[in-house]
């Protein structure tokens, strides 16, 4: 007490080195601050270096434009001056330069590939021009017309005019199916070739329906493990995280077992006559095939958060309203449910966030009509190698699986996660 | 859930239904693992059940599936079973190098989510840790972005620096991807410490050393552990990222029976599926013991 009483109100309180309190606990916050940050600052590098530096990387080769503006400089310079106006017999000089350096350089295969992205069949043009670019005299309009007549062709120009540009945004353009037209701007790709706006329509609705399925089937299962006695209820949910342990892959084969024509589904119907030996059920590598196997792979994260939710709601409010004359679809209606919305939100969300960004169930059971936009990724980067292309995808992707994670965010929280 | 004596008849329907049908969808949980298992020693290369094995005649079932994981890839499979024959198994059946490299490269990825992950998340659950949401967020999304998406950024990542095809890229690509598992799992483990244990060992004269290794560390093993076993299978189960950034030598279990399954699916593999399930059997045991023991240090009883 002696010290408050000779403590001057006007003056700031000081600790017994004479720093003023007020700083030296801000001092001693910042520290601590500092050491928790040190704590996680090399796991934080370690993901910032080997995750997201590459997907950011990645990105970017999605409006990196080199493949055909890196070997063909002349008439890049010739379409940096000239604009959109029509090809002079300077263009087709610098063309034909371009194409014997390229040549030389053999770099005319990747130079007719990018061209060909844009316009079908293309790519043999490039080869065959260039391999004789070399003899070509002026008038160098006459001697590539005389070559080819293809050069002559509008959307030609007008596709080695966007390809001239270093960065573009052909590739997002092309994973919406639109391509450039013959005066140079975009158009919507004949009904035949538009394959990309339909197959994330695809995935959507693929998404939509395994998603609601894992509600439908997750729901009363969450419920029964939540109001059955503990010691019941734990070994059952052996059976929910058995599945959810077991590889993936393990799942997925059992299910080509189970739903491929000579399978165990298909023997059963038979047997008990609900199909004909001749006539047995398609449930595998098509549309059904992925519906039930995702299905089946995503049902426990369904259930884990719905349970979880559950778990806390008391059941006297039901008891309640029972007492007070509700019916028991009512309760379950004004006053259950209500109560378990979290729990859907979290579970539905995580759900979709992971069906659409699937690969490898879809791959192994889709077949054609089953895929997802994960798998064109896959095409585009491992069969047909227009990288560009499924960088675009991806990025489409990632922003869309993004928005998804910010929502869940904003409901149920990252650090609420839980698992097992 | 006990049937109240005041239940209306049509309830008591609805309470058996209901029972019903939630023992369909535990049915629809649980039978396709369960399925491949007797499937696995089927004498015939067939996926579906024979009639011989329908009537529980051995000659409908063998071990011939199991065994043909040993001698798929051996130079001498039809050599006398001594000790050469064994060490020709270990050095080129092609399964059992497959189950080597996935445990070497799941090991080493495991100790280096384990060791950073417990770190960071000793730092993400103290009160005063700046932007804890934002970084959360960015330590947790390898487990939400799509494996294609993270398999293709690393592809031409580490062709770049030279990383592809190496061992050394597959475990840390396989480490980022069991990161969130084990921030989840020691987080939620850290959420019921009691800070007072800490204080007390430092006013007892404690270092932060001392504090960690002989309170803290003791407390949230269960934590640590289970995390540890979430980032093994995690690597254990991965083929995307394999597939995009491995070699031949990388060959993995998982990319192994990709390529099995992709190929020609013979009942090899559903041998080492049924190999796999027991694995996870034991993996969810000890899950579940470690969680009882973790509540039971904690003090929390179960409810």
């Amino acid at each position: 007490m002696a010290q408050a009483e000779t403590h001057d109100p006007g003056e700031p309180l000081r600790t017994v080195d004479g720093m003023p309190l007020k700083s030296a606990l801000a001092r001693a916050s910042r520290r601590a601050r500092i050491r928790a940050f040190l704590l996680v600052a090399p796991l934080l590098v370690f993901v910032l270096v080997t995750f997201a530096v590459p997907i950011g990387q990645m990105l970017s080769r999605s409006v990196v434009n080199d493949q055909f503006s890196a070997n063909m400089p002349a008439l890049g310079e010739w379409f940096d001056e000239n604009g959109k106006a029509d090809p002079d017999e300077a263009a087709y000089a610098a063309l034909a330069a371009d194409l014997a350096t390229s040549y030389a350089d053999k770099t005319a295969g990747n130079v007719g590939t990018r061209i060909n992205y844009e316009i079908a069949g293309t790519r043999s043009l490039f080869t065959s021009s260039a391999r004789k670019a070399k003899d070509l005299k002026p008038p160098y309009k006459e001697a590539l017309l005389a070559l080819d007549p293809g050069w002559g062709k509008a959307d030609l120009w007008a596709a080695m005019r966007s390809a001239s540009a270093r960065a573009t945004l052909n590739f997002y353009q092309a994973a919406v199916d639109r391509k450039i037209g013959a005066d140079g701007n975009f158009e919507t790709a004949p009904e035949t070739n538009r394959i990309y706006i339909k197959l994330f329509i695809r995935t959507f609705i693929l998404s939509v329906v395994i998603t609601a399925l894992c509600l439908l089937l997750g729901f009363p299962v969450a419920h029964l493990l939540a109001v059955l006695p503990l010691r019941h209820a734990s070994l059952l949910m052996i059976l929910v995280l058995l599945p959810f342990w077991t590889s993936l892959l393990v799942r997925t084969t059992s299910w080509m077992v189970l739903l491929q024509s000579q399978g165990v589904v298909n023997d059963v119907l038979v047997k008990l006559g609900l199909v004909s030996d001749s006539n047995r059920l398609e449930m595998m590598y098509n549309q059904t095939g992925t519906i039930i196997a995702m299905t089946h792979i995503l049902l426990p994260f369904m259930i884990l958060p719905l349970y979880s939710v559950m778990k806390t709601i008391p059941p006297a409010y039901a008891r309640a309203a029972r007492s007070l004359g509700a019916t028991s679809w009512t309760t379950f209606r004004r006053i259950y449910l209500p109560q378990t919305v979290s729990g859907i939100g979290a579970g539905g969300i995580l759900c979709f966030i992971l069906a659409v960004g699937y690969y490898i169930t879809p791959a192994l059971v889709g077949g054609a009509d089953g895929t997802l936009i994960s798998n064109q990724i896959a095409f585009h980067m491992l069969k047909s190698l227009n990288w560009s292309l499924a960088a675009a995808l991806a990025s489409m992707l990632l922003a869309a699986v993004l928005i998804l994670y910010w929502a869940y965010d904003r409901l149920v929280g990252i650090d609420n996660m839980k698992l097992g | 859930m006990a049937l109240p004596v005041y239940a209306s008849p049509l309830e008591r329907v609805w309470y058996y239904t209901y029972r019903v049908i939630c023992a369909l969808i535990f049915i629809f949980l649980i039978a396709p693992i369960l399925i491949i298992i007797p499937l696995s020693f089927n004498a015939d290369p067939y996926f579906t059940f024979t009639r011989a094995m329908l009537h529980f005649d051995p000659a409908g079932y063998s071990l011939r599936w199991y065994d043909n994981l040993l001698t798929f890839g051996m130079t001498l499979p039809g050599a006398l079973r001594d000790g050469a024959w064994w060490s020709d198994v270990w050095h080129n059946a092609q399964w059992v190098q497959a189950a080597k490299n996935s445990v070497i490269i799941g090991f080493f990825a495991t100790i280096l989510a384990t060791v950073l992950g417990t770190i960071a998340a000793l730092g993400l659950s103290r009160p005063e840790m700046p932007y804890r949401k934002l970084i959360m967020a960015i330590l947790i999304s390898p487990m939400i972005v799509p494996i294609i998406i993270t398999a293709t950024g690393l592809f031409f990542f580490y062709s770049d620096i030279g990383l592809s095809g190496t061992y050394f890229g597959v475990i840390l690509a396989h480490a980022t991807l069991g990161i969130p598992f084990v921030i989840i799992t020691v987080t939620a483990t850290l959420m019921g410490f009691d800070r007072s244990l800490v204080r007390a060992a430092q006013n007892l004269g404690a270092g932060p050393a001392t504090t960690f290794f002989k309170v803290q560390l003791p407390l949230i093993t269960p934590g640590v552990v289970s995390g540890a076993l979430f980032a093994f299978v995690t690597s254990f189960d991965e083929v995307v990222v394999v597939l995009f950034i491995g070699s031949h030598a990388q060959q993995t279990i998982p990319r192994q029976m990709w390529n099995g399954i992709r190929e020609q699916i013979s009942p090899s593999i559903l041998a080492v599926a049924t190999i796999l399930v027991a694995f996870s059997i034991v993996l969810l045991t000890v899950v579940e013991l470690l969680r009882r023991r973790s509540e039971r240090l904690r003090g929390v009883t179960p409810s």
